[in-house]
């Protein structure tokens, strides 16, 4: 926890989220922006389109797409020919470039892709959970989750940063939880384009669509070569392990804000209990944990900011002396009745010398509030656990036994 | 004029999608960016670490390549770059009239300055020869195939090049791989008009039609020559030049080269629907002046 705050009260300003965000892409100097708008990342492509309509972001393209499939689609075109690349979905956009998104990392293009994090229809739902994004993990994209606007904000620039490294040259999600960050109006300090062109270089691909040295991109892999492509993708997330910790400290170092690398901590150097979480309820947990402490209960926080490269040994080294582990997750894998930071967390553990129990629970699905009792109550099972072992490894919470 | 397609490519002999490749190719010249989707095309001219293409090219998928295009295009004209380079998307006709259609659609629309070339060899080869939206009435394909109750696709073909035009497209065409001067003339006019432009070029399919791999130009022209495969240009919307069918073939003698066509002799009933094709090439006498 290096977050020093108080110097900088005097650049605060008051914005909506989305606009921090699209202020940060701004300041980033992206060469194609496209997008199609859906709820609740509308707000950021309303913006980035006024930015470009006035004229603030030079050598800038924004392509209107007729739909989310074309709006990544453009991209793959865009990024390939050299221009530094962005767009911005949610839900059922998201889901819908669900195939385009392994062309964009499988042809090892940096694009960067801010998520609204919302649920996914049926039932039709447009308030926040992770279920988007997580049932993307597999496509090959970085994915870090943000905390509060200022983080998001932020995340953008090192995004950039950590895809176009040309040891790495994979696309990133930066995921806020919609609405929740989205559309809250919180004080934030907004990017500064000459800083941020000091922390970002141009974009400047080894290899582009250059018919001055014409390359074949996209082509067509027999099972002769096909794994080795997959390796190197594989190769790639391992080294953004480390890129993804030194994006974060050089933005410390230049600009003073830390919300950790891979992960960020909160009071578990003696912790019995250590709750794991993504995205805003990070903020909740916190303020729970601060009572809690009071009361004389031992519990930290992981916060999990990167899920892709899933960081294993940042967490093992926080959770490894911890006497219960619990992950909340606001997604889940129907099937398997777990949510994937619990799931992956505790796959992570067999075949070590760890042995703590790790409880999960499913939080917050379609937006329901997750009140500050509800997470007692799961601090409440995990002393339980403590106690007498582990009685139910995953579940549902607060549901409403009257709808069922 | 050098050939931008090297030879050795992976397609059958006498394939129809590597001579339209060409001729593109040789319309565009070497300031040029290639997209293609998936398709008969991308399989037989990249298999890694090879290549076919000496351009920059890059494969989409099978239903995003003129929304790919798009992104080149904006990419080079953020950059500064966009000088004389030419972009073109080249499909397939299950690509272009099918699952790519709202991204073709998407592009024109938004006006680009990029040319699309369909690549029409009447269905979709690459899976193993099944109808598309381009597949003429009464063939026989893997998923519309000719039965004891059936003669085959019962839809006509999808009208691209119209519906191309009606998004306001400044230069449109239909030209055909059994006229190499005609196609070069026609994308090379497309390539250089600023905005969207598209031809649509036909390209008989030896190994999914069903003729002797020698015979894919003579199939070409008999399709012509027979008025089934009007060859006309569009400027604005508005049909400015059309090719002339001084005497045109009965359709039989097309039909008869095809085994896709074969049941129309064989089966009861058969002569109705020769008669109904007969008369999609009468109709297009008239609507396209050809005589
Ligand atoms: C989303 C999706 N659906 C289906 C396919 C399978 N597929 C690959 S090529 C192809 C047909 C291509 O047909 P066409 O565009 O006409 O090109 P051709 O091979 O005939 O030149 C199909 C159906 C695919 N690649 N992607
Ligand atoms: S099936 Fe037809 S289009 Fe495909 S490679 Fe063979 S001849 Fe060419």
């Amino acid at each position: 926890m290096r977050r020093d705050y108080e110097n900088e009260k005097k650049d605060m300003v008051v914005v909506e989220g989305s606009y921090a965000v699209a202020s940060a892409v701004k300041a980033c100097r992206p060469n194609v922006i496209s997008a199609y708008p859906i709820t609740p990342q509308t707000h950021i492509v309303e913006e980035l389109s006024q930015f470009i309509a006035d004229g603030e972001i030079p050598n800038c393209e924004y392509v209107m797409v007729e739909s989310e499939f074309s709006a990544l689609s453009a991209l793959v075109g865009s990024s390939a020919a050299g221009a530094r690349s962005y767009s911005a979905t949610t839900s059922q956009g998201l889901e819908l470039m669900h195939e385009v998104l392994f062309n964009v990392s499988g042809m090892r293009l940096p694009v960067v892709m801010t998520i609204a994090n919302r649920a996914v229809s049926a039932p039709i739902n447009i308030w926040n959970d992770q279920q988007d994004s997580i049932s993307q993990r597999d496509t090959g994209w970085i994915q870090l989750y943000a905390e509060d606007t200022q983080e998001i904000s932020d995340m953008t620039a090192q995004a950039f940063k950590i895809a176009e490294d040309p040891d790495i040259l994979l696309p990133v999600m930066t995921c806020m939880d919609g609405f929740i960050l989205s559309h809250v109006y919180e004080p934030v300090v907004l990017l500064d384009d000459d800083l941020v062109a000091e922390y970002l270089p141009p974009f400047e691909p080894e290899l582009k669509l250059d018919p001055k040295n014409p390359k074949t991109f996209g082509a067509f892999a027999d099972p002769n070569s096909y794994t080795e492509f997959r390796y190197l993708q594989q190769q790639a997330m391992d080294k953004a392990l480390k890129k993804i910790e030194d994006a974060a400290d050089e933005f410390y170092d230049l600009f003073g804000r830390y919300y950790g690398g891979l992960i960020d901590t909160y009071e578990t150097d003696d912790a019995d209990i250590i709750l794991m979480a993504m995205g805003s309820i990070v903020g909740t947990i916190k303020d729970v944990i601060d009572k809690l402490r009071a009361n004389g209960v031992k519990v930290g926080l992981l916060k999990v900011r990167s899920f892709r490269p899933f960081p294993v040994e940042a967490i093992h080294n926080v959770i490894k002396d911890a006497k219960v582990v619990v992950a909340l997750d606001k997604n889940i894998s129907i099937g398997l009745n777990e949510g994937a930071l619990f799931t992956e967390t505790k796959g992570s553990l067999y075949n070590t010398k760890i042995d703590v129990p790790v409880i999960g629970f499913m939080i917050g699905q379609g937006g329901r509030d997750i009140p500050v009792e509800t997470i007692e109550n799961i601090v409440d099972e995990a002393k339980k656990v403590m106690d007498s072992g582990i009685t139910v490894e995953s579940q549902f919470t607060d549901l409403k036994e009257e709808l069922l | 004029m050098k050939s931008l397609l090297a030879p050795g490519h992976r397609g059958c002999a006498g394939c129809c999608d590597a001579m339209a490749a060409k001729f593109t190719l040789m319309a565009a010249g070497e300031d040029c960016i290639v997209v293609s989707p998936t398709g008969c095309l991308e399989v037989m001219t990249t298999p890694y670490p090879e290549s076919s293409w000496e351009i920059p090219w890059i494969h989409s998928l099978f239903e995003n390549n003129a929304a790919v295009a798009s992104g080149i295009e904006a990419a080079l004209k953020a950059k500064g770059e966009m000088g004389k380079t030419k972009i073109i998307a080249m499909g397939g006709d299950g690509a272009t009239l099918d699952i790519g259609m709202r991204s073709v659609s998407g592009a024109f629309e938004r006006g680009h300055d990029f040319t699309f070339v369909c690549i029409d060899n009447e269905a979709y080869m690459n899976t193993g020869v099944q109808r598309s939206g381009a597949t003429p009435f009464a063939a026989s394909t893997t998923t519309s195939p000719a039965g004891t109750v059936s003669f085959g696709n019962i839809r006509p073909k999808k009208n691209m090049p119209a519906i191309i035009a009606a998004h306001g497209s400044p230069y449109v065409a239909t030209t055909s791989i059994g006229y190499p001067k005609d196609m070069i003339r026609k994308v090379k006019a497309a390539v250089d008009v600023e905005g969207p432009t598209y031809v649509h070029a036909h390209a008989p399919c030896t190994t999914g039609w069903g003729f002797d791999t020698s015979k894919t130009v003579e199939v070409a022209k008999m399709a012509v020559e027979t008025c089934l495969w009007p060859l006309y240009e569009m400027e604005d919307g508005e049909i400015t030049k059309v090719k002339k069918v001084k005497n045109p073939k009965p359709v039989e003698d097309y039909l008869k080269m095809q085994r896709r066509f074969k049941h129309l002799f064989t089966k009861e009933g058969g002569d109705e629907m020769i008669k109904k094709i007969q008369a999609l090439a009468d109709e297009n006498i008239e609507k396209f002046g050809l005589q």
